[in-house]
């Protein structure tokens, strides 16, 4: 994706580092508790997708994820939506409500991994 | 040995200036803002103040919130800078002493503001609760609370605010397809004058140099929406309704945004929604006159000083790039990769060099813009939006 901060940035790289860290122990968890889709997503990529989430789903969910042109995507917000809809809303897009599909962007298991992690407020 | 003792005499007057001077004011040499500007950190709260002149940052400010999309307009002095967060926070901050001296939540989520003619009043256009307030520029005190509640009965999410002349704001409504103008001569009571079907879901408008046209852009429909604000009478016309021809559009990953001016003195250069093009239009007439075929879909469109080139930056997947559209040619004669996410562009004030805030590479590259040659790096924390102190007296910016 070329999206990742450059490696001559020492505080950023260590910033990473430790995020890394952070995500390696949370796959770790959900793993052991079963849950398989963060199985074959390799933590640089999940690394990936939390900034895409923040950087690029927030141009209109905000970088904080409170909302803006889009609507907020906390948990609160997500409440009882059905993680297949909102699954296939990030895939095919809402045309007529701004929201672009992020099929051939994304795979299919990047999104529901993606949802996931937004319904249960796991976004570093 | 004269020559040493004034020498000496010299050095003990500046020790002694040094010493007791920043008791009064901080021992920073006095310095104009002419050459000044702020660079907004979007992922932690600051902003850096930095000077084009020798092109170095002065100082770091911190403590504004939710800085992403943040935007900024200048006092007519251009000492202070007004930015408006994401979060609903109005920070006020002094370029000079690199203080933030104000700071008011707003409102739950704002998207950009615009400050009057005569400096006085600073107006913030909002997403949640929706609809405009107004402060006293001096004292952040609100002056004026505008609800944007559309004919459809819903309140509406405001884009594209923009300052006009006559004491007048200009703005769209997102989920209402409307276009106000708000007369706050007397901010206590303010004059709407409204217009409703404008095109669906005007997404961000300009004004043009002079205040006298708004255009907002349109994302439910090919086009633009046109006011004159000289002829309100007239209402607001379409223009370029078809530049789609009816085709399916590309996705749209961002906005693109209409502020940063594509305007020379007889052409308009605007972004094409989900195409990779920019849209060539002529002020005598307001009719498109051309395009040219960009690498992404455009999301700044900004002219030169000059008005002899234009500069483009672009949205995901393709906002690693840069584009240089020639006017008199109308093709694309450079191409620039300045690093990963490049978010803004901005000019020096009398445009020999350009600004760009590359976003993931943690830095602001500066370009000769004769030469395209990179002259200079600053680092920068997730920079976005540049703004110098030039804006202060232009209308709209």
């Amino acid at each position: 994706m070329g999206r990742t901060g450059t490696r001559r940035d020492g505080a950023g790289f260590g910033r990473r580092a430790w995020i890394g860290l952070g995500v390696w122990m949370g796959a770790l968890a959900v793993v052991s508790s079963g849950w398989a889709a963060g199985e074959t997503i390799p933590p640089a990529r999940q690394m990936e997708l939390f900034h895409l989430l923040r950087q690029d789903c927030g141009s209109c969910h905000g970088m904080t994820l409170k909302g803006g042109l889009g609507p907020a995507l906390l948990p609160g917000n997500l409440a009882g939506k059905p993680a297949d809809l909102l699954e296939d809303i990030v895939y095919h897009g809402l045309p007529e409500r701004a929201m672009p599909p992020w099929e051939g962007l994304l795979t299919r298991q990047e999104i529901r991994w993606l949802v996931e992690r937004l319904i249960k407020g796991e976004v570093p | 040995m004269r020559g040493i003792g004034s020498r000496w005499m010299y050095r003990s007057w500046l020790l002694a200036a040094c010493l007791i001077w920043p008791l009064v004011q901080g021992c920073a040499p006095l310095r104009g803002s002419g050459d000044m500007g702020v660079v907004i950190e979007r992922a932690s709260g600051s902003v850096e103040v930095v000077e084009t002149t020798h092109k170095t940052v002065l100082s770091r400010v911190e403590g504004m919130g939710d800085l992403s999309h943040a935007s900024l307009v200048y006092s007519r002095d251009g000492r202070f800078g007004f930015v408006f967060g994401r979060d609903g926070g109005l920070s006020k901050v002094d370029l000079l002493t690199g203080q933030l001296v104000g700071r008011v939540m707003q409102s739950g989520n704002s998207i950009g503001g615009a400050i009057s003619q005569d400096g006085k009043l600073v107006a913030v256009a909002n997403y949640e609760p929706g609809g405009v307030r107004i402060f006293d520029a001096e004292t952040l005190r609100q002056v004026a609370d505008i609800p944007a509640i559309g004919a459809n009965g819903r309140a509406s999410k405001v884009v594209g605010l923009e300052d006009s002349t006559d004491g007048r704001f200009v703005f769209s409504l997102f989920d209402s397809d409307e276009i106000w103008v708000a007369d706050v001569k007397d901010p206590a009571k303010p004059v709407i004058t409204k217009f409703t079907k404008i095109g669906s879901k005007p997404y961000d408008a300009l004004i043009s140099p002079d205040g006298r046209h708004y255009i907002a852009g349109l994302f439910g429909e090919d086009g633009f929406a046109l006011l004159d604000l000289w002829h309100l009478e007239a209402g607001v016309k379409r223009i370029l309704p078809d530049y789609g021809h009816g085709e399916k559009r590309t996705a749209v990953y961002k906005m693109p945004h209409l502020e940063g001016w594509g305007m020379t003195e007889d052409l308009l250069f605007l972004p094409a929604m989900g195409r990779h093009e920019v849209l060539i239009v002529e002020r005598a007439g307001w009719r498109e006159v051309g395009r040219v075929p960009v690498v992404g879909q455009p999301v700044f469109v900004m002219a030169q000083p000059d008005g002899r080139r234009i500069w483009v930056n672009f949205a995901h997947p393709d906002n690693g790039h840069l584009q240089v559209i020639d006017v008199p040619t109308r093709k694309v004669i450079q191409s620039l990769q300045p690093g990963p996410a490049v978010m803004h562009m901005e000019f020096t004030p009398r445009g020999e060099h350009v600004w760009v805030s590359v976003r993931d590479g943690d830095r602001v590259e500066v370009y000769d813009t004769a030469t395209f040659e990179r002259i200079a790096t600053l680092p920068a924390t997730k920079p976005s939006g540049i703004f110098f102190t030039s804006r202060a007296h232009k209308i709209g910016l």
